[in-house]
């Protein structure tokens, strides 16, 4: 529509272009500057701007209502419940190390990628790439030894865990499912720290997983040297420590195979028990305490 | 004394988790330990006087009426989890700076490491391996511990205890727990480190380790044993005596084992007692009596040199 009208101005005054176009340069100065100082209001509070309300969903005074919301619209946060018991958040009853176990696991996964770029699972190379890491790569020995400590930290905080877990009676009725969740997530740890000890390759980790490995030769029935073994037909070649090393020694197909056990295949088998842990944290109550102390006589015994 | 062997074994940088599991254990220990005996205290106080009881928040920790139950996780939970962060990142910054992770030579299949040791958290599975054949020790117990660990929830029946630290009210349980979690498991893991030495030999701490030590043992089985104050005529020689003899042995230990733990079971944990299905008191006296035999075997090893109890063709126990 405006372009006909321009059209038409054309036609009745000669020189229209000129006269439109001259008119437009006059007002964009009053025009603009409006809109400018319109914008610079707008910015004195960014968290009315497009940007801001598209990134975070709601306001942020401090009000009782907006400290919830803090925690329900973020997905990092969202696992924990808007609100919790007063004392569950005293360190003396949680010991913060299912949190605890749970960020080192970050550090892990993320020191871990860093790691893999500078790593290759073959008996030619990986040794060398250790040393290359520790000599050469820019802070390259601070990031194994992060890797190697959290490592050692995390079996502690998973142990530790557990202990808490226990002693404050938390696997009891409704969390009896979570526990069991947590004892896989346990061995998971356990796995995870064992497949990394042999990607050195160097005599450490090579004798460690050879004396670990070579208990599941005595696999009742699965390993060759297992009571039962032989009379199945288990040989050094078929049987399930063949399988974990992918072969009879521990050599090139066993570095492969720990490196995949520990870089993909038990990372995230963990990460989907991870997953069910924390939910089932939530669905079965939130933490377990402090919890009132409930005295001997109010206990109702159930109907046997 | 060999201070500097000590160090050595105590200074390796793989070691230091183990250094640092002692007092961190201890610590947590106690703080659990103080917890419970406040607990234990007040629901004694709330035992004998049933009036406070209907009254009291049943906590050790003050609450006045009008204080909220419940608080914000923004921000008194999230600031605690973020303070922890830092912490935790500054101790892995201040470890990693400090002390290098540890490589040795390349791995060389044809150099055997004297001693060959697992990675630390497995050294007590590797301790077993003294006192039991690698069937049992590497693969049995594991899993054992495994599926004990998971029944754990399904068979204690006492409702008592869940949330919040106590000793009184759970004694079995706790007692339990912490003999195969402390003595056993964490003790050999520290055995395994600090202890066993080149050949897997004994060696206390500040004692050397002599690469040339020989220690002239003999083991014998427990039918050996018994042999030698038997009469002639009643030597246990046959493969079939043999594995009877053995057979009777460790059923003999779990039919008297399990009685003697059921007398005092029922003496003790009544309540628990009746609480309890058929199948788990069954799993319950199993695994506890499997768990029981782990020091016995290892007393039988270190003190009489019995290597096995039960010797058959296919496996010996």
């Amino acid at each position: 529509m405006a372009e006909e009208k321009n059209d038409n101005n054309e036609k009745k005054a000669g020189t229209g272009v000129v006269e439109n176009f001259k008119e437009d340069i006059k007002s964009l100065k009053s025009e603009m500057l409006g809109k400018a100082k319109e914008q610079v209001e707008g910015l004195k509070d960014p968290t009315k701007t497009q940007i801001f309300t598209s990134i975070f969903r709601h306001k942020h005074d401090d009000t009782p209502r907006n400290r919830a919301l803090g925690v329900l619209s973020n997905v990092f946060l969202h696992l924990h419940p808007a609100k919790i018991n007063r004392d569950a958040v005293r360190y003396s009853y949680t010991w913060g190390m299912g949190g605890i176990t749970f960020y080192l696991f970050i550090v892990l996964t993320f020191t871990g990628v860093l790691l893999m770029f500078y790593y290759h699972p073959t008996k030619v190379q990986a040794f060398r790439d250790i040393l290359y890491l520790e000599h050469d790569v820019p802070f390259g020995g601070l990031l194994r030894n992060m890797h190697r400590w959290a490592a050692h930290l995390m079996v502690i905080a998973v142990e530790l865990h557990m202990l808490r877990v226990f002693l404050t009676g938390s696997y009891k009725k409704p969390r009896e499912f979570n526990w069991n969740v947590g004892v896989i997530l346990l061995v998971l740890t356990l796995l995870l720290s064992f497949t990394g000890y042999l990607l050195p390759d160097d005599q450490l980790g090579f004798w460690a997983v050879t004396v670990g490995t070579n208990m599941a030769r005595a696999t009742p029935m699965l390993g060759h040297e297992g009571p039962f073994g032989p009379e199945l037909h288990m040989t050094p070649y078929n049987d399930v420590r063949f399988g974990l090393l992918g072969g009879s020694i521990v050599d090139a197909n066993a570095l492969l195979r720990a490196y995949i056990w520990h870089c993909i295949g038990i990372p995230i088998i963990a990460a989907i028990f991870m997953i069910v842990h924390f939910w089932r944290v939530r669905k079965d109550g939130g933490i377990s305490g402090p919890a009132p102390v409930v005295l001997e006589s109010e206990v109702k015994e159930p109907r046997r | 004394m060999d201070w500097s062997q000590l160090w050595e074994i105590a200074s390796a940088p793989d070691n230091v988790p183990i250094v640092a599991i002692i007092p961190l254990l201890a610590f947590y220990l106690w703080l659990a330990w103080r917890q419970a005996s406040a607990n234990d205290r007040l629901i004694e106080q709330l035992a004998a006087d049933p009036a406070l009881a209907k009254t009291h928040h049943r906590k050790t920790w003050p609450f006045k009426p009008g204080w909220q139950k419940e608080i914000h996780v923004w921000p008194f939970l999230l600031r605690v989890e973020f303070l922890a962060a830092i912490i935790v990142t500054i101790i892995l910054m201040v470890w990693s700076i400090t002390l290098n992770a540890p490589l040795e030579e390349p791995a060389n299949p044809n150099l055997t490491m004297n001693p060959a040791k697992a990675p630390w958290y497995f050294l007590g599975l590797q301790e077993m391996l003294v006192y039991f054949d690698p069937w049992i020790a590497g693969v049995v117990m594991p899993t054992l511990i495994i599926i004990g660990l998971m029944v754990i929830p399904y068979i204690d029946p006492n409702p008592l205890g869940a949330g919040y630290y106590t000793l009184k009210q759970r004694r079995f349980a706790i007692a339990t727990f912490c003999f195969g979690f402390v003595v056993l498991w964490v003790s050999m893991i520290v055995i395994g480190t600090f202890i066993r030495g080149p050949g897997w030999m004994w060696f206390w701490p500040g004692q050397t380790w002599d690469h040339n030590k020989l220690i002239y043992e003999v083991n014998i089985d427990l039918h050996e044993l018994l042999n030698r104050f038997l009469p002639s005529a009643l030597q246990i020689t046959s493969t079939w005596a043999k594995g009877i003899f053995g057979a009777l042995v460790v059923g003999g230990y779990f039919a008297v084992g399990g009685l003697v733990v059921h007398h005092l079971f029922k003496r003790f944990h009544l309540k628990d007692y009746q609480r309890m299905s058929f199948l788990q008191y069954n799993t319950l006296m199993m695994l506890l009596l499997l768990m029981i035999s782990l020091p016995i075997k290892m007393a039988l090893r270190l003190v009489l040199q019995i290597k096995y109890v039960w010797v058959t063709p296919w496996f010996n126990v």
